[in-house]
Formats: structure tokens, sequence, C-alpha cells
């Protein structure tokens, strides 16, 4: 059998035409596979092998001439051959020559392309997810200031799509074991998370990964999802595709506490669920939670226990610190009189907020972030009384880089807080990860040896949350043990990290406590 | 188009824009990702940027539009027919008419060469005898001018076209179409430069006389000549077919070449002819440019099209169309242009950029195929590096890559065809033209080359006159 295809008009260098004949002619085992230019010589040529018709004889040189004989499916051959040209015109992705400028010329360049990440500037950053929406692509947004009427219009089109529209403002998700913006290098596994906190989902997903889990999904929604105003969309379509999805096993929501109409449709979503599905919305609502058959996690720690242990693992590490030892508690009973306050420096506004909702029943904590009015810092920069700081706010990232990346600013209001003689506790977190500054604790180091003399009661204590795994480039473990040798007692979750400042302030002299 | 089931059942192939950091990280973990070098849009011009948000309701429409126009361009193939006096073929070429290069302009307007040449088509086509009686009648309002392109005609330089010129006509078969365009004089004292002295009518004269019907009847006993497939060729051989054209010279003397000994006429004409062809390494330029014209031409009118369909200078003004704004000219100052001078020569000698012949990066040629001719990146005093840089940075205000014309530099990509206003604007990428520079007076000639910008200022009109024109009041 044989087959002759003239293409008029179509010229293509030899070297491309032959190259594309020799493997076309090895992938169907042909006698025989051309492909010339219709030149006289090239028509003297296909004459000798038998593949000369009349089409050929009267194509001229600007034609292409395809010509199979064999006993495969010399018409599937011809296809082939034809698509092997022509694919060899288009272009090829990656190489280190190749200079993108644009997200169009991007999607077009890597038409495989699934998810666009996007931290442009807020005002421009709509228009580049629009675009990538429009072409099936999933998005997330890093960036901040888009309004919410955006926000909305983007997420309703891309639930209209099936696709997922992560933020804006989301610090953080991880896609198919990739760390998308800030996340942390976790264990893959069955647990799926849906965070409308940033670092809440790094939190609960180093968490899962340090008590034995692992991570299918996670997906970040930005913090304003479950505001009316959005309705939990992200959320919402986010879970029910966990819910379908075979590799989840368990579901995570971790949110600040929804608005009442967002609420009750995570709710609903709840009740209807035919998998287990932890809920952490910090600040409680325990009781509509188990009503609707959720389980309920009071902290982002406890998020991470019970969906660990929901996906069938038993845990066998330790909870992730033990007491405190009693040398501490020594030197709590005999700390200075006059040093009474805590100071919380926080660069997760998550894990800030988490602060505030479990210390609230012990004292009167203020803050930038602070959930009562009363309790609102006059001046984000100068603390008063019990003071919880959120150094990732606005106020203190206006021009300069978040201090997860940063950390200068934190280290010089660590050095005010040490020096302040009313200060008895003060609390650092770390958040580590892909995004984050390369050695956050070693950042702090000379600011703490330089102001702390001992235990001796004269100096406050310092406490540490340090959120990671040991994958993370800056692995939690080293940063533990340079925190160690710094005298400093870290914890491996916020929360734990607040039942010691809470144990410590409880321990303080009696005429030294304070509300 | 990618569901969350399939991302959740494979990995994420992920294109990254803005903080570099990001991309680092997932490379570093092994996943894919393509870092874009963002940069704000429309350079930052928030009354840019609103006209395009303007548009965006319409962008289904517009790239509709704009895949017909470029579909159209790729379907026409252009053949070279004959070569004939131009009043003869060229519509509306009257006596006492001159076409000349770029938007239209008046005697009084035009630049120090283009007059010079006008009164150089004056001296050849016998309406004056001496300069100074050439000069009265371009002044008395006698003569008629126009644009080339109202006449479906270009020209290099002043693309001066008076009757008795002869012009290469080329022809679309599918289509009909057809465009002319005068045959290339050689470098030096020359009339597309502003000469007008009697070397300058000599040539002319001889071009006229023996040069005409010696390649008309060549190119009539060939049966035709395909530009196409020689462009094709010729951009794997260094040229890019605007300013270098010594391999398609070549190739298209190679398809005449055959025929010369059948042609009826003394043989010291005919060496005449071969050696002033075959001397001249821009001679395929003008066929160049007349191919590039009848493509355009198929992308005009389309509604709803941002496709610019020409960009043409007058050595004063730079104007561009766009096929769904019909005839309309949008202009701007046309620029200086950036090259290497001739020695003696300087940037203060040169003449403002000028001629017809960007209707090849208008095509998708030119210095969009830049890539594809290496060699003349000297003249921007670049490297082979920069060559590549330019056609890869007209990807992005592009439409289509025409994979007739592939380019071997890049692993035989298309070159970037059909330039699309809207990203001209939004990406603040003004297309690249690759041209000859003229010295501002005329009849020096050519006194450089080197590459120029079109004017920013042509596409923000043409942007504002799209939004009038298709997105109705209080939207």
């Amino acid at each position: 059998m044989k087959q002759v295809q003239v293409i008029e008009n179509a010229y293509f260098d030899s070297a491309t035409l032959m190259a594309a004949a020799q493997l076309v002619k090895r992938e169907y085992a042909l006698k025989e596979s051309v492909a010339v230019m219709a030149t006289d010589a090239n028509k003297a040529l296909l004459r000798d092998v038998d593949l000369l018709s009349d089409d050929v004889d009267g194509a001229r040189a600007r034609d292409l001439v395809l010509a199979v004989r064999g006993d495969a499916d010399v018409d599937a051959a011809i296809a082939s051959l034809d698509s092997r040209i022509r694919s060899a015109a288009q272009p090829v992705a990656g190489g280190e020559a190749q200079e993108v400028g644009t997200l169009g010329e991007a999607l077009k360049l890597v038409p495989e392309s699934n998810l666009v990440l996007i931290s442009v500037p807020g005002r421009y950053a709509v228009e580049e997810a629009h675009q990538a929406l429009d072409e099936g692509r999933h998005v997330m947004i890093f960036s901040d200031n888009v309004s919410i009427e955006d926000e909305v219009a983007l997420k309703t089109k891309a639930q209209e799509n099936g696709l997922l529209m992560m933020g804006p403002d989301c610090g953080t998700a991880i896609i198919g074991g990739a760390p998308l913006a800030f996340a942390n290098a976790v264990r893959r596994g069955s647990i799926g998370i849906v965070a409308a906190a940033g670092t809440g989902l790094q939190e609960v997903s180093c968490l899962v990964d340090y008590y034995g889990g692992g991570v299918s999904q996670g997906i970040g929604t930005g913090g304003r999802d479950v505001k009316d105003r959005v309705g939990g969309l992200q959320m919402l379509q986010s879970a029910r595709a966990l819910l379908d999805d075979a590799s989840t096993e368990v579901l995570v929501l971790v949110s600040k506490p929804p608005q009442p109409q967002t609420f009750a449709r995570i709710m609903d979503l709840i009740r209807t669920a035919a998998k287990p599905v932890v809920v952490c919305m910090l600040g409680g609502a325990r009781d509509q939670v188990e009503t609707a058959g959720g389980i309920f996690a009071g902290t982002l720690e406890e998020a991470a226990r019970k969906a660990v242990e929901a996906s069938g693992v038993v845990i066998d590490v330790p909870a992730s610190c033990a007491e405190l030892p009693q040398s501490i508690m020594d030197a709590a009973a005999r700390m200075d009189t006059k040093r009474k306050y805590l100071r919380a420096l926080y660069t997760g506004g998550t894990l800030c907020y988490e602060a505030l909702i479990q210390l609230s029943d012990a004292i009167d904590l203020r803050s930038n972030i602070a959930l009562r009015e009363d309790l609102k810092l006059e001046d984000s920069f100068t603390s008063a009384g019990h003071t919880a700081v959120d150094m990732g706010e606005d106020e203190f990232t206006d021009g300069r880089p978040h201090p997860m990346i940063e950390p200068s600013l934190r280290a010089e209001r660590l050095a005010q807080e040490l020096e302040d003689p009313e200060v008895a506790v003060i609390l650092l977190d770390f958040v580590l990860g892909f995004g984050s500054h390369h050695d956050p604790v070693g950042a702090m180091a000379e600011t703490i040896r330089l102001h702390r003399v001992d235990g001796s009661g004269s100096s406050p204590f310092i406490i540490a949350s340090v959120t990671g795994t040991a994958e993370d480039p800056q692995s939690i473990d080293t940063q533990l043990i340079q925190l160690q040798e710094l005298g400093v007692h870290a914890y491996r979750s916020n929360a734990q990290a607040l039942d010691a400042v809470r144990t410590i302030l409880a321990a303080l002299p009696a005429d030294a406590q304070s509300k | 188009m990618s569901s969350m089931k399939t991302l959740f059942e494979s990995e994420p192939i992920v294109v990254n824009l803005g903080l570099k950091e990001f991309a680092g990280n997932l490379a570093e973990r092994g996943y894919e990702v393509t870092h874009v070098e963002w940069k704000p849009p429309a350079g930052g011009d928030d009354e840019l940027v609103r006209l395009l948000q303007k548009l965006r309701p319409l962008a289904g429409q517009i790239d509709e539009a704009n895949r017909t126009a470029v579909e159209r361009m790729f379907a026409v193939n252009p053949v070279l027919t004959e070569i004939a006096r131009a009043g003869d073929v060229v519509p509306g070429l009257d006596d006492y008419t001159i076409l000349h290069a770029g938007p239209p302009t008046s005697w009084e307007q035009m630049c120090g060469p283009l007059k010079g040449a006008v009164l150089g088509a004056i001296l050849f086509e016998g309406w004056a005898a001496t300069l100074e009686e050439a000069e009265n009648l371009a002044f008395s309002g006698k003569i008629r001018f126009d644009s080339c392109h109202h006449h479906s005609a270009v020209g290099p330089m002043t693309g001066v076209l008076p009757p008795s010129m002869p012009v290469f006509v080329v022809k679309d078969r599918a289509s009909g179409g057809v465009a002319f365009a005068s045959l290339n004089e050689g470098l030096g004292k020359v009339l597309r430069f502003g000469a007008n002295g009697v070397e300058v009518l000599e040539r002319l004269a001889f071009m006229r006389d023996e040069l005409m019907p010696f390649l008309d009847t060549l190119v009539r006993m060939a049966g035709g000549i395909d530009v196409k497939p020689i462009v094709s060729q010729a951009l794997q051989m260094g040229d890019e077919c605007h300013n270098r054209n010594k391999a398609s010279s070549a190739l298209l003397l190679k398809e005449l070449v055959p025929h010369v000994p059948r042609v009826d006429m003394p043989v010291e004409a005919v060496e005449r002819c071969l050696s002033f062809v075959s001397s001249n390494e821009h001679f395929f330029l003008n066929l160049s440019m007349a191919a590039a014209k009848v493509t355009m031409d198929a992308a005009r009118d389309v509604d709803f099209s941002t496709l610019v369909t020409a960009m043409t200078r007058n050595g004063t003004d730079f104007g561009i169309s766009v096929s769904g704004l019909g005839n309309c000219w949008f202009t701007a100052r046309a620029k200086d242009v950036d090259g290497l001078f001739f020695p003696g020569y300087g940037p203060e000698d040169a003449n403002p950029d000028m001629g017809d012949s960007t209707i090849t990066e208008t095509s998708g040629i030119g210095g969009f195929a830049m890539a594809g001719a290496i060699p003349i990146v000297k003249f921007v005093g670049g490297t082979s590096e920069d060559a590549l840089r330019f056609t890869r940075s007209m990807y992005g205000i592009t439409v289509a890559e025409n994979s007739a014309y592939g380019l071997p530099a890049l692993n035989f990509r298309g070159t970037p065809t059909g330039i699309d206003i809207r990203k001209v604007i939004a990406l603040d990428e003004l297309p690249v033209l690759n041209t000859g520079i003229a010295h501002k007076e005329a009849g020096i000639g050519q006194i450089g080359a080197g590459v120029a910008r079109a004017p920013h200022e042509c596409f923000v009109k043409a942007l504002r006159a799209f939004v009038n024109e298709y997105v109705s009041e209080g939207e």
C-alpha cells in the first residue's frame, strides 16, 4: 500500500523534513517514508522509488510532498508525518534563553500549564487573574490590595469554570505537593486542608507532618473568603472538591470565625459530608460544629492532631513539648515583681489571632489586631501592658518586606521589649518554609544574646513557637537546637507555646500578676 | 481546561507572575515552572489601562476578528506575475500624479529627501526641463501627491513613484489581490534617497527601457515567481528580507537565470541588466515589500480587528492603519534611527525614519525576523543574542506565529506575525523596525542603517479611536 499527498505552498527545510520522515518510517515500520519539497530533483527521487503520482508531477517547488509505502495504516502514517513536520515549527518551552514577558505568552508557550501564581501589585493582579481564568488555568493571588468586588467577580468566574481561585491575599498553598508562595515541605498524604488563614494552613500542615500524617492538598482561600460578601465561595468549592477527591480521606477547615450566612453554609456542607471534617474556626462554635457532625478543634494544633487520628495514623511522637521544667517555674516565682507583662511579637497573623483567643480568659491582651475595641493598641509600635503584635500588618509592611522575609524590624522591637523593666515573658513565632528568611532564629540570635542576662529573675523569659518541618530549607530541628542554645524555650506549636506562657504568667509572684 | 479533579490528580505546572523567588522555590523542588518577566501594563499609564479595560468585554470578538485577519494573511500566496509601467497598472496613477511613501503629506511639509525625489520624478517624466521649473511645478499645486498605500503600492525610503517607472506586479491568486512596488535602484545616489542628478535619471531610463522588458520576459517565461518560498528560504540564509536581502536576491536571480538564453534582446543589453541585478544586494527588497503589501491588504477591514495593517513613514510623520478602523492613519512624528553610520556621517546628518518598507515588519518579517538575520545585528552594535531577543520580544505583541517562516536560531519557531495594538499598549513594547538611514539633505543617499521603534503615540491614537468606534458610551 502506498499513499502520496501534496500540500501546496508549504515550505520546510530539508533537515526538518528528513527527520520527520525517518521517525515516521520507524514508528509505522514503513518500507518508504518521504517528505520533500516538489523540486525536479526530488520528483526524480520519488520516481525512483515509485512514489511519483500525477499530483506530484504537477506540483511546484513550493509544494510539500508526503509519500509513504508499507503494510501499516498509510493514511495514519501520512497524518503523523504531517503533524510531526508542523510541530517542529512550534515553539519549545523551557530552556534558559527563553524570556517570557507576559502571561499570555507564557500560557501559549506552556499549554500544559495549569496554575498561575500571581504576586504582582494588587491593582494589576486582577486583570492577570481574569486572563488566567479565561484561559482555563487555576489561579493563586498572593497580592493584597484587591477590592472585594473584584474578589467576588474572580471567584464567581472560577466557580463557573470549575477552577481554583485562591486569594487574593493568599499567602500559602500546597498543591500536588508543590509549595506555593510561603509554604512548607510537608509529607504527602490523605489530609486535605482548606484555610482562610495563611499561617493557619502552614501551622496545621506542619503539625500534620510532625504527627505522622500527610497532606493531599492545602488550599488557601484568602482571609475575606468567609465574609458574607464573598460567602465562602472558594472554601465551599474547594471543600467539595476535596470531599470528591479519591486521595483525600479527611478534610480540615481552618479560618477565623466566618460571618453568619457563610458559617451556615459551611455547616450545611459538613452535615452532608461523607468524610470526617475537622473544623478549626479560631474562637469556637464547638456546639454547632459537633451538631453538624464535624470534629471540633479549638486550636490549630488540635486540628492537626485530630485530622491525623481521623486519617487512621496512630500518633507515636510526644506532644510537641513536655511540661516546663521545675527550674523555670522556680525562676518565675523569683521574678522581679515589677516584671508582669507578656510581649508577643508575631510574624504570622493567624498565630497572633490564636494567641488573642487562647489567652483571652487569662489576661487582657492588647493588640493591633485586637478582637475587642478597648484592647486595641493605641500605637502599634509601642507596647502597653500585655501586648501581642502582628508585625505582618500593613503599618509594619508598608514600603518594606514582610518580617518573615526581612527580620530586622522585629529584631529592633525585640531589643526594645528586652529593655523594658516591666516585661516578664516574651513570645516569638518563627515561621519556616519556602519564601521565609533562610535563618529566622539566627536573625534574632544576636539581639537575644546581647540583652539576656541569666535566669535570675531580673530578665524576661523568652518562649518561642516554630512552624516548620524537618524537610524545610531551614529545618525545624536546626532552628530548635539554636533556640535551645540561646536559652529560649521553644515549641513546635503556637498552642503549646501559649500554654507555656499562661503557666509562667500564673507562676509569677502574686503581686506581679496582672490581668 | 484543567478541572480541580485533574489538578489534584496530577502535578501543578506553574506560571509565576511577580516574585521570582516563588518560581525558584518550585524549580528547586523539581516542579515545572515558567517565570514571567512581568512589567506593569501600559507602562503604568492609568488612562491606557482604562482604555484596555473598556475593551475587555469585547475580547472574544476582537480575538476572533484578529484570528480571521491573520488567517487571511497566511492564506495569501504572493506571486510576481509581471513587471509593468506603473501608470499602466497602478490604479489612479495618472499623469501629473506622484505617489510617495508614508501617510499623506503636502509639498510644503515634505522632508528634504522626499522633495529631491519628487523633483527627480518630475524631470524623469519630462513634466519640466530644469530643477527650477520642476520646483515651480511642484509648488504650483498642479501635481497631485498621494500615498503609495492608497494605490495598493509601496516604495522604500521616499517611495516616490511617478507613472513611467516600472513596478513589480504581485498577485495573490486566491484572493485576487494585487500590490505594486518600484524596482530597486541600488545604493548611492538614487532617487529613493532624493538624488536627482543626471546619473540618477539615466539609471531610471535604463530601468524603464531595458530592465523592465528584460525582467518582465523572464518572469513570464518562469510562469510567475512565488515569493513566499524565497522569503522562507532566505530567512534560513541570514536575511530578514528588509535590511538584508543578499540571499533572497540571489534566490530570485536563480529563478530567473535559466530563462535568460531565450530572451530576445541584444547581448549587451542582457549583460547590463544581469550585472545591474546581480550587483544589487537589495534587489529583492522591493519585491519583499510588494508581497508584504498584498498580504497585509488581505487583512484589512475586518470588523473588531485590532491588527495593524500598515506601518509607514514619509520622513516627517509615521502612520499606522488598523484593520477594524478602515483607512484612517494614526500618525506621530517619525523618530530618529538608532544605528551605525557610514564613515564621514553621524546622527546629526540623518533624516528621521522614512519609507514604506516597514510593511515587512507589519507582515512579520524584517525586524521581527531579526533572529534569522544575525549578520546584520552589527548595525545596532549588538550581539547575536540581541538578534534573538529582538524577535522574541515581538511574540508578546503579535497574535500568531507564521510556521511557513521558521527560524532555525529559535528552533524553527515561526516568525511573530500580526501586530495587535492592544498588546503593544499593554506591554509598552513597540514594534522593532530594521531600516536604512537617509541623509536629511536630498540626493546624498544612504548614510547608515539601524533599528527604530514605531512611535508609541500612533498606537495610543489608534487605541482611543478603536474604543470610540466599538465601545458605546456609558460602558
